[in-house]
Formats: C-alpha cells, structure tokens, sequence
C-alpha cells in the first residue's frame, strides 16, 4: 500500500507546474493545457483521499470535475478560434489593444 | 429554526427549473425563429415567473437533496438580487445589441444559464454544489464576454476572462481537496461542527485548503492583488455585459464567501488577519488607480474593486450584524452600479462611441433628464445621501466599529472620500463640459426606460427609508448553528 502523503506530493508538484506553466508560457494553448494539469492534480488528490478515508462521494466529485473540465475546455478551445480568426496569432503577449 | 428536508424535491428548485426552461426554449426557438424581440421577451418571462417563485419562499427555510441544496432566506435573498440583476441586464442590453449587431438569442440563454449558477452558488453549504454553481455561472460569462466576435477588444476580454476564471477554478479546486481530505466531507455544516477536533487532527491540511479556497474566491471577486484581469474585461466585452459582470458574479462570490467564512471556517481566528489585509490592498489600489482613468468603463471596473473593498470591511469584521451589512451593501450596489451602467450602455449604443470620459461632455444641454440620474447615481456610488450608497457604507462601517476594527473604518473611510473625486469628474462632464462638437442624440426606448426607473426608484428608497431594507436584510442572515 503506497502511503497516501505520496499522492499528495505528486498531485502538489503537478499544481505547481501547471501554475507555472500559465504564468511562464505565452501560448494560449499551452496555457490551457498547464490549467487542465492543475485540475487534474486536484483530482488526484480528491480520489488519494477518497480511498484512504474510504469514502465513495470523492469519486463522484472527481467525475463531476471531468465534466466541468470539458465544458471548459469546449468554451475556451471556440474562444481561443474566435480570436486566431481575427488576429491570426495565440500568443498572449500580442493582446494588449486593452490597457492603453 | 426547524428545516424541512426532503430528499428529491422539484418544488425547491423550480425557479431553477423554469429559468433553465425557459432558456432552453429561447435557444431552441431562436434557431427556428427570426424575431429577437420575441426571444428577448420570453426570456424576461422566464425571469420574472422565476423571481415570483422565489419570492414564495420567503422565511420557509427548507432543505433538500440529501442536504445539498438549501432555501433559507440567504439564499432567497441572493436569489432575488441575481434575477433582478439579469432583468435590468436584459433591459439595457436589448438596444445596444440592435446599435451593434450583435443581437443574438444566445446572449439571453446565457445571461438566463449564468443566472441559475448564481442561484445554486448561494443556495448551498456543500462545497460540491458551490463549485459547480460557480462554473455554471462562469462558463456562460466567458463566452457573453467575447460575444461580438469581429471585434479585437471584444475577443481578448473573452480569452482573459476564460483564462484567469479557468485559473482561479483550479486553485479553488484544489482548496475543496484538500478540505475534503482534512474532514472527510464537502460540507461546511459538517466541517463547522467538527472544526476544533479537526484543526487538532490536521491543521495543515485544513489551513492550506481554506487558503487556496480564498484565494479562488478573491480571484471571482476581484480582490487586489487578484484584480489585474478586471479592467481589461470590463473594457472589452459589450457594455451591458459588463455591467452584469460587475454585479452579478460578484455578489454569488461574495455569497459563497460568506457562508464559507462563517459556516465553515469561523474557528480560523487567524483569517481576520488575511481579511483586513486584503480589504485595505483592495479599497486602497482600487480608488487609487481609478483616479487615472480616461475610459468610464475602465473607471467603473476600478470602481467595482474598491466597492468589493467596502464589502470585504464587513467580513473582516464578522458576526451577523456584519454579513447583513454585506448584504445588504450588495442589494443597494445592484441598484445604483447597474443604474450607471445603463446611464454609459445608452451612449456607447451611439456609433463610434468609445466610452471615453470625455464623450459624455455636453450630456446635460442635450439630455437634461438623464444627467440628472447619472449624477444621481455617480452620487450613490460616492455615498452621498440620501442614496443607497451612503446607507450602505453607514452600516458596514458602524458594524465594523462595534467590532472593534477602528483603523480599518478610518482607512476605509478616508478611501471613501478620494472615491468622490472621481464620480464627481463625471458628473462635472456631463453638466459643466464643453464638447467639442455637437452631442449627438441617445435614443431612448421602453425597455430603457423601465431599467432606470427601476434602478433609481431602488436606490433612492435604500436611502431614504432604510428601515425596511435593512429588516429585511438582517432577516436573511442564516442560523449560525
């Protein structure tokens, strides 16, 4: 039985590079690929401690936020196509017409 | 107070239900259908049937779905400040989508969806459902924020938006882990009551949870340092959503926030600290930098920061005379920011409006009527009474006091006073500028029409006769346990 600090340290380390992996990188798609990281990590975590407590409602949660995941990944992937259209570019450093 | 409790029960959430309906039909209609008007119309239906259902269960707390979804007065209350804020939106919104051809049925379904994220959003204590009520609510705000799709600014509020909201639901993700790995439950009823035998088994995990859960929540309420999002969103995206974003989401975050601090983690003396510091940060970098803005979008979403400031004061401060204080701060805010908001939407409906301060000028020589109520409202929002603003800011800042946070009221305060200087460069624009060509004429229509009255007779009964509103504001405080 592999020790339940073990899931956390891994899911904690895929946070964190998922957090720098935003801040850091200047493609939108990358970005969001470092933000899916991240929930995923919360998902690792939330099923480490659902087995450990031996609670079923961990499981549930974590499918819930698969489908949120996806409805987010559907709603960004059209934005970030809506914004290539017109400007032909993802990356984020290009997008300062605001701020001005 | 005794709550009835059934375990599926449709009655508890059929304003839910018939806003979900109803916005189901607008899409479906829509596709089928030309006429917006139509669209626009039962969508206004579907609103007000659904405010009129949940205005039913005024002081009938209930409880249902194993627990998950709860109808006390908070809730109700919130309820009503979300679909009134959706109403006045669709109001004010009609006319500028027409002027910017952008009027799709879509933008009613998702104004409608993002609603009913709101409403599950305060309607809860499991941390489950607020998550998913907070994604609800935001998934549809993302895409109302990039809605004119041949316009540049436009898209990159929506991306920014998409970005910073999809970051901040991650950090609050992992929050509600690692809180469900230190208690072994989503809710906050549950970690309430077993907090100090938890804090002695795993403080560190409960403490980086409740950290990581705030700081996903101040991301949603725009507290300083998590504002940097805010005015490039609000700049960009359509003026009517804008105005739904400076209320809308950030009452359901400050909803959340406050059965989150005082549910769940009231036993962390030590957040009191992490509060005032994050609502000094927020009133002081909020009406210091809205002073520099030439763009009254730009001037409004800083605006919206310092007013989350205020609101962060009464949970600082804490207790119930202090979260309805908040309260009822967010009702009278609903009033008076959308009022402004619908004030700026009739002239950006103009051609070649670019929402700068200065387009404003000459307002009063064309539109003497509606000067009058933009000053009124730039007053509101300074808190001048007899508006809401100042009943507002009176309540928080005397509860504040009876806690014993005087230095934060003095500094909260003085904030309130640097905030005249820039409502009032407005109002001296609009009656004392001198344009450099002719004002073109707004047009008016019922809709508009409607939207201010509503707005203005809002914020000048909060002000005048308080005593109501703040019954009814301190009637919706729910049972600390």
């Amino acid at each position: 039985m592999i020790p339940i600090a073990h899931y956390l340290i891994l899911g904690g380390l895929l946070f964190a590079i998922g957090a720098v992996g935003v801040i850091v990188s200047r493609n939108l798609i990358v970005m969001f690929m470092s933000i899916e990281l991240m929930l995923n990590a919360a998902n690792l975590a939330i099923i480490a401690f659902s087995r450990s407590l031996n609670l079923m409602d961990g499981h549930v949660f974590v499918f819930l936020i698969m489908a949120v995941a996806a409805a987010e990944a559907a709603v960004g992937l059209a934005i970030i196509i809506a914004i290539f259209r017109n400007r032909e570019t993802i990356n984020a450093d290009k997008f300062n017409l605001l701020r001005r | 107070m005794d709550i009835r409790s059934a375990a599926i029960d449709l009655g508890l959430i059929s304003p839910e239900i018939i806003i979900l309906a109803s916005a189901m039909v607008v899409l479906l209609l829509g596709t089928v259908l030309k006429s917006r008007g139509l669209m626009a119309f039962l969508s206004l239906l579907g609103l007000v049937v659904g405010l009129v259902l949940v205005l039913q269960q005024w002081s009938q707390p209930q409880s249902g779905y194993y627990g998950m979804v709860l109808k006390d007065n908070f809730s109700v209350f919130f309820s009503v400040v979300f679909i009134m804020t959706a109403i006045i939106t669709l109001l004010m919104a009609r006319d500028y989508l027409i002027a910017k051809h952008i009027d799709r049925h879509e933008f009613y379904t998702l104004l409608m969806f993002s609603t009913v994220g709101m409403m599950l959003m305060a309607g809860s204590t499991d941390l489950v459902v607020i998550f998913l009520g907070l994604e609800i609510m935001s998934v549809p705000l993302y895409v109302m924020a990039g809605m004119n799709k041949i316009d540049p600014k436009s898209n990159e509020s929506g991306i920014k938006y998409f970005m910073i909201g999809a970051f901040a639901s991650s950090f609050l993700v992992f929050g509600i882990a690692l809180l469900y790995g230190a208690s072994g439950t989503t809710d906050l009823r549950r970690i309430m009551a077993d907090f100090s035998f938890l804090k002695m088994q795993s403080e560190l995990l409960l403490y980086s949870g409740a950290l990581l859960v705030m700081t996903g929540f101040a991301f949603k309420v725009a507290a300083v340092p998590f504002h940097m999002w805010v005015p490039d969103v609000y700049e960009g995206a359509p003026t009517p959503v804008t105005g739904f974003f400076s209320v809308g989401p950030k009452a359901a975050g400050f909803a959340a926030l406050l059965r989150i601090c005082v549910y769940g983690f009231s036993g962390m003396a030590e957040l009191t600290a992490v509060f005032w510091l994050l609502a000094v940060l927020t009133m002081v970098v909020g009406n210091v930098l809205a002073i520099f803005q030439n763009n009254i979008k730009r001037m409004l979403a800083y605006s919206s920061i310092a007013h989350a400031g205020y609101i962060l004061v009464a949970l600082t401060a804490g207790g119930e005379g202090a979260v309805s204080s908040a309260v009822y701060y967010l009702l009278a805010y609903m009033f008076f920011n959308l009022g402004g908001f619908t004030i700026v939407t009739i002239i950006d409906s103009r051609t070649g409006s670019n929402s700068q301060i200065d387009e404003i000028k000459g307002l009063a020589g064309r539109h003497p009527y509606l000067a009058s109520l933009l000053a009124l409202f730039m007053f509101a929002l300074a808190g001048f009474p007899p508006t809401a603003g100042f009943m507002g800011k009176f309540y928080i800042f005397s509860e504040a006091v009876r806690n014993g946070f005087v230095w934060l009221t003095v500094i909260a305060v003085m904030n309130s006073l640097v905030s005249v200087f820039y409502y009032l460069r407005v109002v001296v624009a609009a009656f004392f500028g001198k344009p450099d060509q002719e004002f073109s004429p707004v047009s008016f229509s019922p809709a508009l029409f409607i939207a201010l009255l509503v707005t203005a007779v809002g914020t000048l009964a909060l002000g005048c006769f308080p005593g109501y509103w703040l019954e009814l504001s301190q009637m919706s405080m729910f049972p600390i346990i």
